[in-house]
């Protein structure tokens, strides 16, 4: 028979490793992605040695004479195609995840993320409809398809906020009337692609895969910085998130939070950094969605875990995603959007199974 | 401690139109005191209790708190004063049961509160016997485990009051028990006033000091459970006519038949 106090040591005693662990699984993901993006920089048509891809990831921080040896075209195609393209596949891997964790904790429920509230959708119509409307061929086309991408998703999603603020909508209401604009999105989308021309029509296509060729630094400013500043916030809200897990808009209130002001903060924040992300890389549905469940199996439910550790299996997902659709049939680059649901399901299905029993879920 | 005066709430639909469910309620719970809402399903106990915590907009209220008006209350004040335990939760998203009870602390937490924290949530543990579950998901729990942690939440929030929604409705007799006395051990130890909706008439009588009967969003009859739990009063609340007996001073009451 325990005493009180050798009991409660034995449970802090746990606690503690509890914690350890979490720090453990964090780090063990961070050197994972690192690793991971410098594979991802070494492999290709030309392939570079390990030593000088991981030099080249860092070459910011690095002194000039640990670069020396480096030929000048390998620094070129590092720091020109490979580096912007896998930077960008973690900050949409991690911003889709991030944005995953934040819209299903605030809906409490398992089955949201930006790509079932109708935002990718709403993105990929912006973009088909300036894919029609026939500027592709000037200079501007592309920053223009980006631009009406985001302006749609951003629509879309002040349409999802304005209805989740009207009295008396559930979340349930919120994820039916998400999917309800999901398939009025398609519907635009299809309908674009009914009356545009054979050449449109494969832009359009070719943008509704997701895809990351053709990043360049000033995209991953953009999305990445939409996603340095919205990352903390959700993080600053990672025990509103576990109060709003945990009982819904009634208890998270009975709880302290101001209910109304943290759903909208969060949400606005969520979809920006879809919207940021999507308008570049057009549709990766499938990480957003599934990033958070992978990570809720390995670490738990607790936010304050769960956020970060979410991002850097998004991230993971992703990169790994896109690496493997660059390297399966090179030199033919198969899109990150197609690959991602093909490395990700098999992996989701076997934790899904091999958690059966422990109804983490 | 907690006065309420005129307590109403109209529920709002289109297809039933408006629906009172609540009609100029006066109720007043003192320190160190429990008093139990009882009455039949669809009397307003829970619509009450989500009232008085501000979680349901009501009409016309007077609420005070020790003398301050809830209404004037910011959302964490309220939180620190008022724990409140719902009747059910459904899924908690794989959060585990330590950091569901740890969000009792929320409103209480600054910047170097975690060591107070952590203690206050350890001792709830040992207190409602959790130790082994503390580490489960909460989503894997039975019925019963998991009003067990709702309590538990509701202990490290320490409120002033607390409103607890059939906090034993799902328990064997063992922790009916142990939840009781965690609540009488609160009013007495801490000065709380606890205000608790309950079906179970026998185990409201062994903890209450006063019984709050509702129907139909009114107050039948309140007081000590001699006066109040007599055959006319429970026909005219339940519709049915019962066999009331006391053993031990502890009532019991036997539905017999409809009249």
């Amino acid at each position: 028979m325990n005493t009180p106090s050798t009991a409660r040591g034995a449970l802090l005693h746990t606690l503690q490793r509890r914690r350890w662990r979490n720090w453990l699984a964090l780090l063990a993901g961070l050197l994972l992605l690192v690793a991971a993006m410098s594979l991802s920089a070494a492999l290709g048509v030309q392939k570079l040695s390990m030593a000088t891809s991981l030099r080249g990831l860092f070459a910011p921080l690095l002194p000039q004479a640990w670069l020396s040896d480096i030929p000048r075209w390998q620094i070129e195609l590092l720091q020109q195609l490979r580096l912007p393209r896998i930077v960008m596949a973690v900050v949409a891997g991690a911003g889709l995840a991030l944005a995953g964790v934040a819209m299903q904790g605030i809906t409490r429920n398992p089955l949201v993320s930006p790509y079932t509230v109708g935002i990718s959708p709403a993105a990929a119509f912006g973009a088909s409809l300036a894919i029609l409307s026939g500027a592709a061929g000037a200079w501007s086309a592309p920053y223009l398809t980006v631009a009406a991408a985001f302006v749609s998703a951003v629509l879309c999603a002040t349409l999802v906020l304005a209805f989740s603020a009207l009295r008396g909508v559930s979340s349930t209401m919120l994820v039916l009337g998400g999917v309800g604009l999901t398939y009025l999105f398609s519907a635009l989308t299809a309908s674009v692609q009914f009356v545009a021309t054979e050449q449109q029509l494969s832009a359009i296509v070719q943008w509704t895969f997701g895809s990351l060729n053709g990043s360049t630094w000033n995209e991953v400013a953009i999305a990445g910085g939409v996603l340095l500043l919205g990352a903390p916030l959700l993080q600053w809200h990672a025990w509103a998130l576990n109060a709003f897990a945990a009982g819904g808009d009634d208890i998270a209130a009975s709880l302290g939070f101001a209910v109304g002001r943290v759903r909208a903060v969060v949400t606005i924040v969520a979809v920006m950094i879809t919207a940021a992300v999507v308008s570049f890389t057009g549709v990766i549905g499938f990480v957003g969605l599934v990033a958070p469940h992978i990570a809720r199996l390995l670490i738990g439910g607790d936010h304050r875990w769960l956020l970060p550790f979410s991002a850097i299996v998004g991230a993971l997902l992703v990169l790994l995603s896109d690496m493997t659709g660059r390297l399966l049939f090179a030199p033919v680059i198969i899109p990150v959007g197609i690959v991602v649901a093909y490395v990700g399901v098999p992996l989701f299905l076997h934790l899904l199974l091999s958690s059966r029993h422990k109804a983490a879920l | 401690m907690l006065n309420v005066e005129k307590l109403s709430y109209r529920h709002g639909g289109r297809a039933t139109g408006d629906r009172l469910i609540l009609d100029a309620i006066d109720l007043h719970v003192n320190a160190g005191e429990i008093v139990c809402l009882v009455g039949p399903n669809g009397a307003g106990k829970s619509t009450l209790l989500k009232c008085i915590n501000l979680i349901q907009p009501s009409q016309q209220a007077a609420m005070t708190l020790d003398g301050r008006a809830l209404v004037q209350m910011s959302r964490r004040d309220l939180a620190r004063a008022i724990a409140y335990v719902p009747q059910q939760s459904g899924t908690a998203m794989a959060l585990r049961v330590i950091d569901m009870i740890a969000l009792g602390r929320a409103p209480h937490r600054r910047w170097n509160s975690a060591a107070q924290d952590r203690r206050l949530v350890l001792a709830a543990i040992e207190r409602l016997d959790l130790q082994a579950l503390a580490l489960r998901s909460y989503d894997e729990l039975s019925g019963g485990e998991r009003q067990r942690i709702l309590l538990a939440r509701a202990l490290v929030q320490q409120g002033r009051l607390l409103l607890l929604d059939e906090p034993t409705s799902d328990l064997d007799l063992h922790h009916q028990l142990q939840a009781m006395t965690a609540a009488r051990e609160i009013a007495d130890a801490q000065g709380s006033g606890v205000l608790i909706a309950i079906h179970d008439l026998a185990l409201a009588s062994r903890f209450a000091d006063r019984l709050v009967m509702l129907k139909q969003g009114r107050v039948v009859a309140q007081g000590h459970w001699r006066e109040i739990l007599t055959p006319a009063n429970i026909e005219a609340v339940y519709g049915v006519s019962a066999l009331i007996g006391s053993d031990h001073d502890i009532p019991y009451v036997i539905p017999m038949s409809h009249p």
